[in-house]
């Protein structure tokens, strides 16, 4: 087993999967709900009724005709110990969908979730798939034309090639 | 009929630069075609008449930008005599409003930011044919196209939001006054610094379309832009930084980025602008990627006028008070013509972007900076999708869906942590290939700071696990530290692996070695420093998630607590000034028993007992590198009549506005030619030590060290 694991260390594959473990650990820990008080949960998930654009709980316009009765509002509804998909649904039907922050609805609100999500996925894949493909097409014709130039290229050529190429790295 | 000697000359200026901007582009063009093979061929002119001709429309546009400053100084004039015949500086400005405002005013509605944008835009033009030697014929189509985007600017002036629009009837004894939350110092610096970004952008667009038209050979455009993309992306960054620091400030919500279209609006372009700035580097040292560059640049362009479409046509709901107009038809009309060209250019001259070398390795640079430019213009996209949801949902659901800060937080923090991720690790990779040795010496130290951080992160209470409330938060915070420290380690080996060897080749000590280094490749460190601020940011971001809030009633006499202070209320004091009455608390700060500061938070309210009644909070601020203490009159409770103050506690704050400090620091590096001269001594030594490094100077130095 030792032997296996010192083995498995010198191999790119053993580092790649690590990485791939511990990105996935990563991904599944970022993606636990978070657990607020309800009244800052709910709140945070509401936009002021007044069309300022302004968050539930940030409005901070003085004598602002809506937050401070939606402030009320959600500290009953809390209180009646409802549910939070309850309370927002009793928001969004009151004051219309627009009262909500972010895209709960489900239907074609979910689309807003799926969306990028899924291009971030597809970008990330189309890019490997992107990378490989040239790296393969590369290979092919780097192969083709070291064999034709490194016969044609003294010791001294190569390693100034080589100098070139290092030292015009930034 | 009365006489409006001001107004008339702006509006004179107007047209007059309008003409002159027609001339230079429909000119400019003709003399750019008749000098070409295809024109020479079909004209049997000689070249020389058409270098003349080129040569007028270029002097039309220096002297475009001569009128246009004056329409902008009619217009910046009227306002500081209190011309309130000119409707605009009758909404804009009063007879009260202190001078520095009034400058302000010239960009404080829609119709003064379209001149400040077309002066701008006049002003970048003017250096540019100033400028024209460095290369005439690429300069020349540069300044058509700049000229061709300038027409749509002073056409809408001109006619759809004339500026210098006479108020019907008797001229008005005072104006409405400028917006209060408008009268602070940083929002006289906000709007231009921003429109400097999104205006700068237009000159990289103009030279990479013109270097598209015309098949320029080699990378040549890109050397002569990239000091402007850079100005013009570190102006877009002060920009909106200033905008966040102003939020933060004065708006008293206790934020300082609240997802608003407006905001996105200046966002968006920056991301695509950012990918553009790395990118351009890939086209530059291996000539790839060169269709990717010039979408990136068409795509920031237009991004900014997109912005300003989607903000000022009324499509999306915004919390700047400008975001209702009727100019919108305009720009659908001109972003549609924009991309129509860009997409017919780049059909016909798609042959000559063709990438000269392939990726070899996904462990690479090159990878890194492919997958660095993805991530952000993914977040470029969620906000571009968070921004248009709304328009969408209507159009799909027959009603609006609101999409605000808790969509793009979720969306965007993960991938913001990614970027952070990648900006650690493309630097620490290099071109072509990595070796699994070379990555395992680069990555070490790096690796070890992060899983250092996260543990002692951990061991002093920062435990997502414990914080139920806020776990979510906690943990991408504790990522967040943990990468930056991996992130600055890196850049410090980075930093000191080449200083070791500078030290050892001129004997200086390490300190005076790093600085040597990086002047001599000043792009190099720059750009390490720029990283450094944008960790040195996220860290300050990351700090909002150990945010605290309390608010209570106070009279005198009552103490308030929020984490190590203690607030004490001294009084409460009401007073009438002739432009507001005001209510304020004098609150003591202490820190355990040590009297720390003395706090005074205030309640504004503007024009009084008028139908222009306008609050206004004054925050209290005490800042500290560790935390800011952020105190707000909230007012007075109905039915107590005692006033609410709202306390919150800010830790790290005060680093994202370090941070951007660094950003600017190092973007001014990263601007700087390199030390060309080797000192001597170094040369000397050097044929002495390495013959073989003698001559090569600072590249040598580098390269020895990164292979050492």
């Amino acid at each position: 087993m030792r032997n296996w694991i010192k083995s498995a260390k010198h191999s790119p594959i053993f580092w790649a999967r690590a990485s791939q473990c511990l990105l996935l650990c990563a991904i599944t820990v970022a993606m636990l709900g978070a657990v607020h008080s309800q009244y800052d949960r709910v709140g945070g998930n509401l936009m002021c009724g007044c069309g300022c654009g302004q968050m539930l709980l940030e409005c901070n316009h003085l004598g602002c005709p809506a937050s401070p009765g939606m402030i009320r509002e959600l500290h009953a509804q809390v209180a009646s110990g409802a549910t939070d998909e309850a309370i927002l649904a009793w928001f969004a039907t009151k004051y219309g969908p627009t009262v909500l922050a972010a895209p709960i609805r489900g239907g074609f609100d979910t689309t807003a979730w799926i969306v990028p999500f899924a291009i971030f996925v597809l970008a990330i894949f189309g890019t490997f798939g992107i990378v490989w493909l040239w790296k393969r097409r590369y290979g092919m014709i780097a192969k083709h034309v070291s064999a034709e130039t490194a016969a044609d290229m003294t010791p001294h050529e190569a390693s100034l090639r080589d100098r070139i190429r290092r030292e015009t790295e930034y | 009929m009365q006489p409006h000697p001001m107004p008339e000359f702006g509006s004179f200026c107007l047209l007059l630069g309008l003409i002159l901007t027609i001339y230079n582009f429909a000119v400019g063009a003709l003399a750019l075609w008749g000098s070409s093979a295809a024109g020479l061929r079909a004209t049997r002119r000689p070249v020389e008449l058409w270098n003349r001709l080129g040569e007028t429309a270029r002097r039309a546009g220096i002297a475009s930008f001569v009128a246009v400053t004056c329409a902008a100084f009619a217009l910046v004039w009227a306002a500081f005599t209190n011309d309130f015949s000119v409707e605009y500086v009758r909404e804009h400005s009063n007879l009260a409003l202190n001078p520095a405002y009034k400058f302000a005013a010239l960009w404080s509605g829609q119709e003064g930011s379209l001149l400040l944008w077309a002066w701008l835009l006049s002003g970048y033009g003017l250096v540019l044919r100033f400028r024209h030697r460095v290369d005439v014929r690429l300069s020349a189509f540069a300044s058509v196209i700049l000229a061709g985007v300038q027409i749509f600017f002073l056409l809408l002036m001109c006619v759809g939001a004339p500026p210098f629009s006479i108020h019907p009837g008797p001229v008005p004894a005072d104006g409405a006054g400028l917006n209060v939350l408008l009268r602070y110092p940083e929002m006289v610096m906000h709007p231009p610094l921003l429109y400097l970004g999104y205006v700068g952008f237009a000159v990289p667009f103009a030279f990479a379309l013109g270097a598209l038209i015309m098949r320029y050979p080699g990378e040549k455009w890109i050397h002569i832009t990239r000091r402007w993309t850079m100005v013009t992306w570190l102006f877009l960054t002060v920009g909106i930084f200033m905008g966040a620091h102003w939020a933060y400030s004065v708006l008293g919500w206790g934020g300082y980025w609240g997802w608003d279209p407006v905001e996105n609006a200046s966002l968006m372009p920056w991301l695509t602008g950012t990918a553009f700035l790395h990118s351009v580097m890939m086209q530059e040292k291996r000539g790839m990627m060169k269709n990717w560059n010039v979408w990136l640049i068409f795509s920031t362009f237009l991004l900014t006028i997109l912005g300003t479409l989607l903000t000022r046509s009324g499509a999306v709901q915004s919390v700047h008070a400008f975001a209702q107009s009727n100019i919108g038809p305009w720009f659908y009309a001109f972003i549609t013509i924009a991309f129509a060209i860009c997409l017919f250019v780049f059909f016909f001259q798609r042959d000559h972007l063709k990438s000269e070398n392939k990726l070899e390795s996904l462990v690479s640079r090159e990878s890194s900076f492919l997958f660095n430019n993805l991530i952000l213009l993914v977040a470029c996209f969620v906000v571009l999708w968070g921004t248009l949801f709304p328009v969408l949902s209507e159009y799909v659901q027959g009603d609006k869906t609101s999409v605000g800060a808790p969509f793009y937080n979720r969306v965007n923090i993960p991938i913001g942590l990614f970027l952070l991720l990648l900006t650690g690790l493309g630097p620490l990779l290099a071109w072509r290939s990595t070796s699994l040795r070379s990555l395992r010496r680069n990555f070490v130290l790096p690796t070890a700071a992060i899983v250092a951080t996260a543990i002692a992160l951990m061991l002093f209470g920062v435990r997502p696990w414990n914080d139920g409330d806020d776990m979510q938060s906690t943990f991408f915070s504790l990522v967040a530290f943990s990468l930056g420290a991996g992130v600055i380690t890196g850049i410090a080996e980075e930093f000191l692996r080449g200083a070791r060897v500078v030290k050892a080749q001129t004997d200086r000590n390490l300190l005076s070695s790093a600085l040597l280094l990086t002047r001599r490749n000043t792009r190099r460190y720059g750009g390490y420093i720029i990283h450094f601020g944008v960790v040195v940011i996220f860290i300050g971001i990351a700090g909002g998630a150990f945010n605290r809030s309390t608010q209570s009633e106070m009279s005198y006499g009552d103490q308030m607590y929020i984490g190590p202070y203690r607030l004490v209320c001294q009084s409460i004091t009401q007073d009438s000034t002739p432009e507001y009455d005001t209510d304020y608390a004098l609150l003591d700060v202490y820190r355990g028993d040590k009297f720390v500061t003395q706090l005074a938070p205030e309640r504004r309210i503007y024009f009084p007992g008028t139908e222009q009644q306008q609050p206004a909070t004054m925050v209290a601020l005490h800042s500290t590198a560790q935390n800011d203490l952020y105190v707000v009159f909230d007012g007075r409770d109905p039915n107590t009549g005692k006033p609410e103050i709202r306390a919150q506690l800010h830790p790290l704050i005060a680093w994202i506005w370090i941070g951007v400090v660094i950003v600017v620091v190092g973007t001014g590096i990263a601007l700087m030619p390199n030390l060309q001269r080797t000192p001597a001594r170094l040369l000397q030594q050097d044929s002495v030590r390495t013959p073989e490094v003698a001559g090569v100077g600072a590249g040598g130095v580098v390269a020895k060290a990164r292979n050492a």
